[in-house]
């Protein structure tokens, strides 16, 4: 039995653990915003928060997640109200969108580390998150705009 | 408002119906079809043949005939239809096709997503569908008012006369029951709202909170899920298996031999995917086990030594030549490409006795639902196939032989119940279907001027088209295979003597059409050698080009536009170069200029200024998207990407041996748009050709060495 939380709910699931969390979260939960595109920790579709970091959940064992609370982009808001949402929306940054939740997890774990990033720090916390379509002038863009939302008083 | 006639036939030809929610459907009737219904009901009675459905609750729903895989068409086509319609954008949504004749891509018989075609072929449709409802709701206003339809004109959803109002929601039923237009007046660009506006995109919202279905997503009650061994080796075939390790894992239901492979079903796919790789399977390797893309290359080369099929023959390249003042010759690589989609392939399943669903991300719906049919063994209207989002296509999943439709419905049949196979990374890497590699030998030579007077191309790479069901179609005749030549054969440029040649090769690796398709190699080498010709004249690359198109309007609007934005003559840091490129490919006019340092062999482009020449457009917002999109997806494959093979097995797996460009990487990126009342374009294609050439030449620009094959390697320059 593995005991978690995800998005605020209790999750208690009698799963392998060493099934990555990837495969929990959307075959097991069927919250399938989180996506898989490699397998190896090298896209970062699947990225989700475990207890607010950003973690590759293609690779992480379910395991990792015993005790604590995840968060995948179906709990980033219940109504796209986060400034990130907000932003991409003003940005239209999605094409296909496959790679989105991906991009906006990793984004939100930068704006509380670093609620003004610079260009270098966007650089570096979002270099692990492949966007095939070529969003990326739009994310950074975006991740910008999401900033000045949130300084101006947006919740976070 | 002032309205055109659009010289379309409306007679026989516009029907209309009550759909099940008692709103308003329109659409198309072709002769000899029946009536038709709506797009959303029952499987039963499913026959749809409509673009649009008004509700009395006022939604608008469009139905779109193309595949929405990035580039827009949820809000490019909605926008045409909604903008003779009057509608209130925010009430407008977008709903997918199902597969019906009815839907079929208006120039290719089929329907299809390809081709950067989506919005020229569905602009008078779609406007169309809009302008032939719009009149049927105030139509149906005038009789409720008793006035005579002239006097009643239309605003953001509602039908308007004097002061009084009534909203197409109220008027939907009744406008049901009228007879439709037997002619439809088309807008004037003048009056247009949405048409050639930056409007933001539908379906954003259900791309930011996990919403948005894409294939590998769907779920079925009772399904179970599936990972396939394939042969390792094309053409491979299974001689035998040994499941004892595999059978008694975790969720694992049944293993079972499969024309395409071994298919592995469990409760998950993870389950699938671990009791697949435990999987011993025995191949007879057949005839491509030594198969090395090293050797393939060299053959390639020796083979551009010799006269080709002639594919354009303008003066007497020889003479030419001969009497050049300089002379150069190039020989230009460029590898197998993977479409390397975002979603990895995958396809869901439900066979039935006597029916079939099927749910996958398809850009090639008539064809896959054939070749679902023939597969289960059914006619094709007793397969449904639900076209979900797709992440990302790129060509990939309009696949001639539907090979990953196919091998799902063979699994499904094994399964028994509804299955989803999905494909891992490193299974899509190494399915095939790669844009083929090339090998292109370019000669040419300059008077005493410094004028080009002599071009020869040959080219030597695998057709795409050979030996699909569409090879007779596509190829009408030819010895050679368009899509080969493409953006060589018709070479822009005033030089007096050109001579285009083919070398179709035969190898045994399954090829396919890849985000533009020859253009993607043909722009690579044909702008890095007119670049070469320039440097041989001893002319800037700008000019050199300018002088050669002075009768080609529109690649110099581009060329010049992208020149002047980029500031050309401005001097750049040492160590910098720039370089420039234009190519036209799909309907529409690109040119790019990078900017680029090398340092310790490492190329990084700085930025790249892109000028697109689309003709009429639809939505600017995606304009830029798409190039810029496009110029990454060229930048990507210049700076990193190739697949090789040695003993006949692919060497690169996943996204660390075949890299896609990341943020960090990506360069400063400008679009312009070059505003013109010309035949629309298309757009999701035409950005990716001059990426590779003008980072090239601003490589040369910034090094005084060539790059000649790709991916990039500065140890290779000469």
């Amino acid at each position: 039995m593995i005991d978690f939380s995800v998005n605020g709910k209790r999750i208690d699931l009698d799963v392998d653990p060493s099934t990555p969390l990837l495969w929990v979260i959307r075959e097991q939960l069927g919250l399938t915003g989180t996506k898989y595109g490699c397998g190896m920790a090298q896209c970062g579709a699947c990225t989700v928060h475990i207890n607010g970091e950003a973690v590759r959940s293609c690779v992480a064992p379910v395991s990792r997640a015993s005790g604590k609370s995840v968060t995948t982009i179906e709990g980033l808001s219940p109504d796209l109200s986060n400034p990130l949402q907000r932003a991409w929306l003003e940005e239209d940054v999605p094409q296909c969108g496959y790679c989105q939740s991906g991009q906006l997890m990793s984004a939100a774990v930068l704006l509380r580390a670093k609620p003004q990033p610079t260009d270098d720090e966007i650089d570096e916390a979002m270099t692990g998150n492949i966007c095939r379509c070529g969003t990326y002038s739009r994310i950074r863009r975006a991740i910008h705009r999401a900033a000045e939302m949130a300084a101006k008083g947006g919740a976070q | 408002m002032s309205r055109h006639a659009s010289g379309i036939q409306r007679r026989d030809f516009l029907k209309v119906s009550v759909a099940a929610s008692g709103g308003l459907l329109i659409g198309f009737q072709f002769p000899g079809l029946s009536s038709l219904v709506s797009a959303q009901t029952t499987p039963a009675t499913f026959m749809p043949n409509a673009f649009v459905r008004i509700g009395t609750d006022e939604r608008v729903t469009v139905i779109v005939n193309h595949s929405e895989m990035g580039q827009g068409v949820y809000t490019s086509l909605p926008m045409l239809l909604a903008d003779e319609l009057d509608a209130d954008w925010s009430k407008v949504g977008y709903e997918p096709a199902p597969v019906d004749p009815k839907y079929n891509h208006p120039a290719f018989g089929m329907q299809i997503t390809g081709g950067s075609s989506s919005v020229w072929s569905g602009l008078d449709q779609f406007r169309q569908a809009g302008a032939a409802a719009r009149a049927m709701l105030v139509a149906a206003a005038a009789q409720q008012w008793n006035v005579d339809a002239s006097t009643c004109r239309t605003e953001s959803g509602a039908v308007l006369h004097g002061n009084r109002k009534l909203t197409y929601g109220h008027l939907a039923a009744a406008a049901a029951k009228l007879p439709p237009p037997e002619h439809v007046q088309l807008k004037d660009a003048k009056d247009f709202k949405l048409i050639g506006k930056p409007i933001k995109r539908l379906d954003t919202s259900v791309k930011l909170n996990g919403k948005a279905e894409f294939g590998i997503d769907v779920k079925l009650p009772g399904m179970l899920n599936a990972v396939v061994a394939r042969p390792p080796i094309f053409g491979a075939k299974m001689k035998s298996f040994d499941d004892s390790g595999a059978r008694s894992m975790p969720g694992v239901r049944k293993i079972a031999a499969i024309p395409a492979g071994v298919a592995v079903i469990a409760d998950t796919f993870w389950q699938a995917k671990v009791a697949r790789d435990a999987l011993r399977v025995d191949w007879d390797e057949g005839s491509m086990h030594d198969f090395d893309t090293g050797k393939m290359m060299a053959d390639f080369r020796e083979r551009a030594k010799t006269p080709g099929t002639s594919v354009r023959k303008d003066g007497d390249f020889e003479s030419a030549l001969a009497s050049s003042a300089k002379k150069i010759s190039a020989l230009y690589e460029v590898p197998y490409l993977s479409h390397l989609m975002m979603e990895p392939l995958n396809c869901t399943v439900d066979l039935k006795a006597g029916s079939c669903e099927v749910w996958t991300g398809s850009q090639f719906q008539t064809v896959d639902r054939a070749n679902a049919a023939k597969t289960a063994g059914l006619p094709p209207e007793k397969v449904q196939l639900h076209t979900t989002f797709l992440g990302g296509g790129f060509g990939r999943r309009a696949n001639p032989q539907s090979d990953f439709v196919v091998e799902a419905v063979q699994v499904a049949k094994a399964a028994g119940v509804p299955v989803k196979v999905i494909w891992t990374r490193e299974d899509d890497m190494a399915g095939g279907w790669y844009r083929p590699a090339f090998v292109h030998a370019i000669e040419g030579g300059v008077d005493a001027s410094g004028d080009a007077v002599g071009w020869r191309s040959r080219l030597v790479g695998q057709s795409i088209m050979a030996g699909t069901p569409f090879a007779a179609m596509m190829l009408k005749g030819k010895a050679y295979d368009p899509a080969s030549v493409e953006g060589v054969d018709d070479l822009p440029y005033s030089i007096p003597n050109v001579t285009v040649e083919s070398h179709q090769a035969e190898v045994g690796v399954p090829v396919q059409w890849l985000r533009s398709v020859g253009h993607s190699h043909t722009g690579f080498a044909v702008e890095c050698f007119v670049d070469e010709l320039a440097a041989l004249a001893g002319k800037d690359p700008y000019r050199f080009r300018q002088a050669l198109l002075q009768k080609q309007p529109r690649h110099l609007g581009v060329l010049d536009l992208a020149a002047q934005k980029a500031g050309w003559d401005k001097p750049l840091p040492k160590g910098m170069g720039r370089g420039i490129a234009v190519h036209f490919a799909f309907g529409s006019y690109s040119a790019h200029v990078a900017e680029v340092s090398v340092k310790d062999d490492k190329v990084r482009v700085h930025r790249m200024v892109c000028a697109i020449d689309c003709g009429q457009y639809v939505n600017p917002g995606i304009i830029q998207a798409q190039t810029e999109s496009g110029a990454i997806f060229g930048a990507s494959a210049a700076l990193y990407q190739e697949l090789t093979f040695e003993n006949g097995r692919l060497q690169q797996t996943n996204f660390h041996t075949f890299p896609v460009m990341r943020i960090n990487e990506c360069p400063e990126i400008e679009t312009h748009i070059v505003e013109s009342k010309e035949k629309a374009g298309g757009i999701g294609e035409p950005g990716v050709p001059c990426a590779a050439p003008a980072i090239a030449n601003a490589i040369f620009a910034a090094t005084g060495k060539r790059v000649r094959r790709l991916p990039i390697r500065m140890t290779e320059a000469v």
